[in-house]
């Protein structure tokens, strides 16, 4: 019998009940929020039990929401697939906008490792348990994150560029 | 070589006067040495100026150096990352003067379109430059004029240049030693 999302979203919600929640479907992918504490015991079962077998961690990333409230101003996302059922799903966990930390799941997905540094690297969240945080991709000497929406796209040390042509009042650039 | 100027000469019994600086600008300029540093659209326009279509290699530019120590003319082709920059820098330090530098396209110039965080806007702003090539990427005849306008200037180089005070201050402005 096929692996289908009803099927996933009612065993779920059996066995782990308040901890998942906001069920949808996009474009036919399952998606569903974890709540932090349970993440890795839900991705630990997603991948062991027999019948799920989502042995494959395709992606993970970040996600800022500055409007949020604060309980909700950070998300990590994270992408599983099943290669033999071919479905893929997808886990998000809410953080909070002060002091965005998660645990890491490398315990569980050794190619979380890079990919939690990434995350690391330009959203600031902190992975509880990952052997190695650092900056991965950006120079080390940087001191923001930089797809928090709080810092400017634009690098500062710009000089030749004439606002003016950028459909911007020449002030603007001042500020920033 | 015809179009090759010499410079002016004195000649009498056995002997020929000339004016050193002249002579050796000349020289140097006809054999710069590159060293490409290519890291993205800029480096392909370069590998055709080397090729045989567009020959690099006329200008004396014959030997493309990979080691900075035996290069002359470092050619930057390409956005330079923040976290590339102290590598430019560090392959400057590495050439003997006297060292020259080709900015190849707008990344390489300005930043180009990266206006970002993460792109160096213009290699000017770790290492001195000396000759500027817009284009994005730049035809490799831009490429070439690029470095006709750098023989110029090696040509017309005083031999003290590099010992001047002036100089000097335009390396510390960077933060560069003078060994």
């Amino acid at each position: 019998m096929a692996l289908t999302n009803e099927i996933i979203r009612k065993k779920l919600e059996e066995k782990f009940g308040d901890a998942v929640y906001a069920f949808e479907e996009p474009w036919g992918m399952l998606t569903f929020e974890v709540k932090r504490d349970k993440l890795l015991e839900v991705m630990r079962w997603l991948r062991d039990d027999e019948e799920m077998g989502f042995t494959f961690l395709t992606d993970l990333c970040g996600v800022h929401y500055p409007d949020n409230e604060k309980e909700r101003q950070f998300a990590t996302v994270y992408h599983m697939h099943n290669w033999i059922e071919n479905v893929r799903i997808r886990l998000k966990v809410f953080l909070n906008g002060d002091n965005p930390e998660v645990d890491s799941v490398t315990p569980l997905f050794n190619s979380a490792n890079w990919q939690e540094r990434e995350t690391y690297d330009f959203f600031g969240i902190i992975f509880k348990g990952h052997p190695d945080l650092r900056r991965i991709l950006n120079m080390d000497e940087m001191v923001s994150f930089p797809m928090r929406k709080e810092y400017p796209l634009e690098d500062a040390g710009r000089t030749d560029k004439d606002d003016r042509y950028f459909g911007r009042e020449p002030q603007l650039i001042d500020s920033i | 070589m015809s179009n090759v100027v010499l410079p002016p000469v004195i000649n009498g019994q056995g002997y020929q006067l000339t004016i050193f600086d002249k002579v050796i600008g000349l020289a140097r300029s006809k054999s710069l040495w590159p060293l490409p540093f290519a890291t993205s659209c800029c480096g392909i326009e370069f590998m055709a100026t080397m090729a045989s279509t567009y020959d690099l290699a006329r200008f004396g530019s014959e030997r493309p150096s990979f080691s900075p120590r035996q290069a002359d003319m470092l050619m930057v082709m390409g956005t330079i990352a923040k976290k590339m920059a102290p590598v430019v820098r560090q392959v400057y330090e590495q050439m003997a003067e006297p060292r020259w530098v080709i900015a190849v396209g707008a990344c390489a110039s300005s930043g180009g379109v990266f206006d970002t965080y993460s792109v160096l806007q213009g290699i000017d702003k770790v290492i001195p430059v000396d000759v500027y090539v817009p284009g994005c990427p730049p035809r490799p005849e831009q490429i070439l004029d690029g470095v006709m306008k750098l023989q110029e200037l090696v040509k017309n180089e005083p031999m003290r240049r590099r010992n001047s005070p002036e100089y000097k201050a335009l390396l510390a402005s960077y933060g560069i030693t003078v060994n």
